[in-house]
This record gives C-alpha cells, structure tokens and sequence, in this order.
C-alpha cells in the first residue's frame, strides 16, 4: 500500500472543458473497490515532487486505472495532469487508498449517490461496478448536481439508465431546453424521502463534491429523516 | 531527468523547511469530515475527561470559556495533503483539562458527538503543544470545522484534532480510532509523513 508505483498515460478523454478523464497502466497494480482514491506525485527535473490525491472513476481492471481530473485553476498539478503530460509518459502513483468511502457489489443493499460537479468521479466506479455485475436487483439512484448541461462528466454513459437504476442530473445555472426542472440548487423536493426508493437498514448514501454542496446536501438529508450512520462523506475544495 | 512526469516544474520549492514531505500550502480552509456535520448548540455541549479506573470530570461551556485561555498560532498538516500556516485559534490547553484527572494511563482515545474517535499516546497530548479550541480566526469555530469546539494538535496531521469533541478517555491500551482502524497510520507525524498503514 506504501509502494509507488510507475503508471504511464495511456488515454486522455476529455469529459468537460476542464474536466478529464485520464487512463493509466500500472504494473503491479493490487486493485482496489469503487469510491477509493490514489496519490499522484510528479517529479520536476530539479527532483521537486508534488503529490496530489485523485478519485478512481471505476472498477479494479487488471493493470489499468482511470482518474477523474478537475483542473484547479491556478493550480500546480491538475493544469499539467489535464493538459501537458503526454500520453505514454510516466507519472508515479499509490494506492489504493480510503478505506471509508467505498463501495463494491458485493456489499449489496441498496445505493443512494449523490454527487457535485466533479465529486461524481467516484460515485460513477460506483455505478460502473454495479453495471458489470450480473445481479442488479437493489435499486441505484444517481442524483448529479452540474452548472450547466457543458458540465456533465460520463454524459453518454449517464444517458441511459441500466437496470434498476434512476439518473437524476440537476441543473444549478443553466438547464437544457424543455427541461421540466428549473435551474436551481438543490433542494429537499430533489431528494428521495425517508419512504422512497433507495430505502431499508442497508440503504447506504454517498455524497460526493465541493464543502458547501455537501454540506447542503448533508442537512437535507438529516431534515429528511435519513440517518447519519448511512451517509457516508468525501468533500474537496 | 527523474523520467516522471516530463516537463513539470513545481512551484511551492519556496516553501522548504516549513512544509513536511508531501504537502502543499493552501490559503482556503478545506473540510474533511466522514460523515454529515453536526451541529451542537452550546448549551448542550459538555467535555467529559474519564480515566482507566472510571474517575470523570465534566465542564459545560461556561465553565470551559471560563478556564485559562490560550492563543496558538500554528502551522496545521492534513493527510490529504494541504498545510495552512499560521492559523490562529483561541481554546483551552489540554494539559490543563487532563490534569483535573488522575491517571496513570499512558493513551487517550477522543470522542465526537458523530461517534468519531482518535487515539493518541498522552505524550503527544500534554507538554502545552495540544488545546480544545473554539474560535477561529477570532470567530466562533464553524460547525463543518468542527465547532462549537475541536481539538487542535498540530504536530500531527490534522484527523487526529478531533472534530465536535465530547469526551476525553484514558486508556491503558491502544486503542485504534476511526480512521487508524480504517488504513491511516496509528500516530500520524507528517514530517515523518506517517500516512498510512506501512509508512
């Protein structure tokens, strides 16, 4: 888990203008469950290292591993990781990490993510894993938070709901034409109650994105009657 | 030529000597909690010390704000790998709280109104280097900072200075917390950049 191991860039998509998603192969990689995040370090040629921590956006695949990447404008890593390290050049990376904040098929029950901006990443290797499982009995709400409809990460993937699943994306500044939501922040009429689906002892909720979304989200959570033990919390920002 | 990251300069060498390994200095101040935030009006809140043989103390909020008052200016270090220098607070100096209780226990494990914990050894926790604050910056703590009152301890990384802190617990074994039990490191200092299990 302490080891850092060489990871070379093998495809940059970009998701957003500032969002990407970036594959790298990684020997030795041990695998890891959904939700979890890795460090990233860069070395300068002078031997400065910066390390930075980035969420896994899906499911343990052998050997390769995709990071969500939200440039942080001004920031000292993400601009070079989005834009200026080429494809099949090495960066060093370890992981797993967060023993917290994961989630995998086999933990069952069902799911309630709830992500903003670019804290989907890890609620999408959340959804994935679910996707490649056989059994999909236990319903999966998905409700995304974004700007604008130029803001959704995963947004083919997010465009058909497989089974027993609800994508919800919410539109904060800007909705798409005929949109029957007005933009708007999230509120408690965005959310499931404590009697809608995903519901029961096992219904575990993940929240994901900037403080003051999560936060928000949080008390609308706890209003609506649902319990703290069952939320789990990854903030950024 | 490291062969990594090929055209990457940095930019925080300035910072050497001030910023353990691995980190990063920010001028915002980042929010990582577990879980949802609680929100502990003052007027319920209450500290409780308790040694190994059950002997307690408990102070309200008036009679916490009412004990010596300490300021600290200092540097704090997160795992996730910011560093906020020269943060100012305002709280009470544990030594002064632990000393109420006689103990012989050589741990403490921190307890949160979310059902949080961290362990400490008590030599990390006394010695005028750890305090029970409750203002930030000259204001009342924010709750999501963990208000009304948090523990600071900032030679270690920044998860050990427990969030909404109800009780103090002498123990005479190590007793793992939250996220010791969950892949961090037992102890936690980051210029020895204790992160994780193995490090």
């Amino acid at each position: 888990m302490s080891r850092w191991l060489p990871a070379r860039l093998t495809q940059r998509t970009d998701q957003t203008a500032t969002g990407r998603a970036l594959r790298f192969d990684v020997p030795g990689w041990p695998g890891h469950a959904p939700g979890q995040h890795v460090d990233v370090r860069l070395t300068a040629d002078d031997g400065y290292q910066a390390v930075r921590s980035y969420s896994l956006a899906a499911p343990s695949d052998g050997r390769i591993i995709e990071l969500g990447v939200q440039v942080v404008p001004g920031g000292e890593v993400s601009p070079y990781l989005a834009d200026d390290l080429p494809v099949g050049a090495l960066v060093e990376v370890k992981g797993p990490l967060g023993g917290w904040f994961r989630w995998t098929p086999g933990d069952r029950g069902p799911l309630l993510l709830i992500g903003g901006g670019a804290g989907v990443v890890p609620l999408m290797a959340m959804l994935r894993a679910r996707r490649a499982t056989a059994v999909r009995t236990e319903p999966c709400v998905l409700i995304y938070s974004v700007r604008d409809p130029d803001e959704v990460w995963y947004a083919r993937e997010l465009s058909t709901p497989a089974a027993g699943e609800d994508l919800r994306i919410l539109y904060t500044r800007r909705a798409p034409a005929g949109s029957p939501r007005p933009a708007g922040r999230i509120t408690a009429g965005d959310l499931p109650g404590p009697e809608d689906p995903p519901k029961g002892p096992a219904a575990t909720t993940y929240v994901c994105g900037p403080t003051a979304f999560v936060e928000h989200v949080n008390g609308l959570l706890l209003s609506a009657g649902r319990s703290p033990e069952h939320i789990r919390t990854e903030r950024f920002g | 030529m490291s062969g990594f990251s090929p055209g990457f300069r940095g930019r925080t060498h300035a910072f050497e000597g001030r910023l353990p390994p691995g980190q990063y200095p920010t001028e915002s101040f980042p929010v990582l909690s577990a879980g949802p935030t609680p929100h502990v009006p003052t007027e319920d809140w209450s500290l409780t010390v308790t040694s190994e043989t059950g002997e307690s103390r408990t102070w309200s909020w008036e009679e916490m704000t009412a004990l010596p008052q300490q300021h600290p200016t200092v540097d704090i270090h997160c795992v996730t790998r910011w560093s906020k220098f020269d943060t100012r607070w305002s709280g009470v100096g544990l030594d002064t709280l632990l000393e109420q209780v006689e103990s012989d226990a050589g741990f403490v494990v921190a307890e949160s109104y979310d059902g949080y914990t961290t362990n400490l050894p008590l030599e990390d926790l006394t010695g005028n280097k750890a305090w029970l604050v409750h203002s930030f910056d000259g204001y009342p703590l924010a709750p999501e900072h963990g208000g009304p009152a948090r523990l600071l301890i900032p030679h270690l990384y920044f998860w050990k200075s427990a969030k909404w802190v109800r009780a103090l617990r002498f123990t005479t074994e190590n007793e793992p917390g939250f996220w010791e039990s969950a892949g961090y490191h037992d102890h936690g200092d980051p210029w020895r950049e204790q992160r994780y299990w193995n490090d």
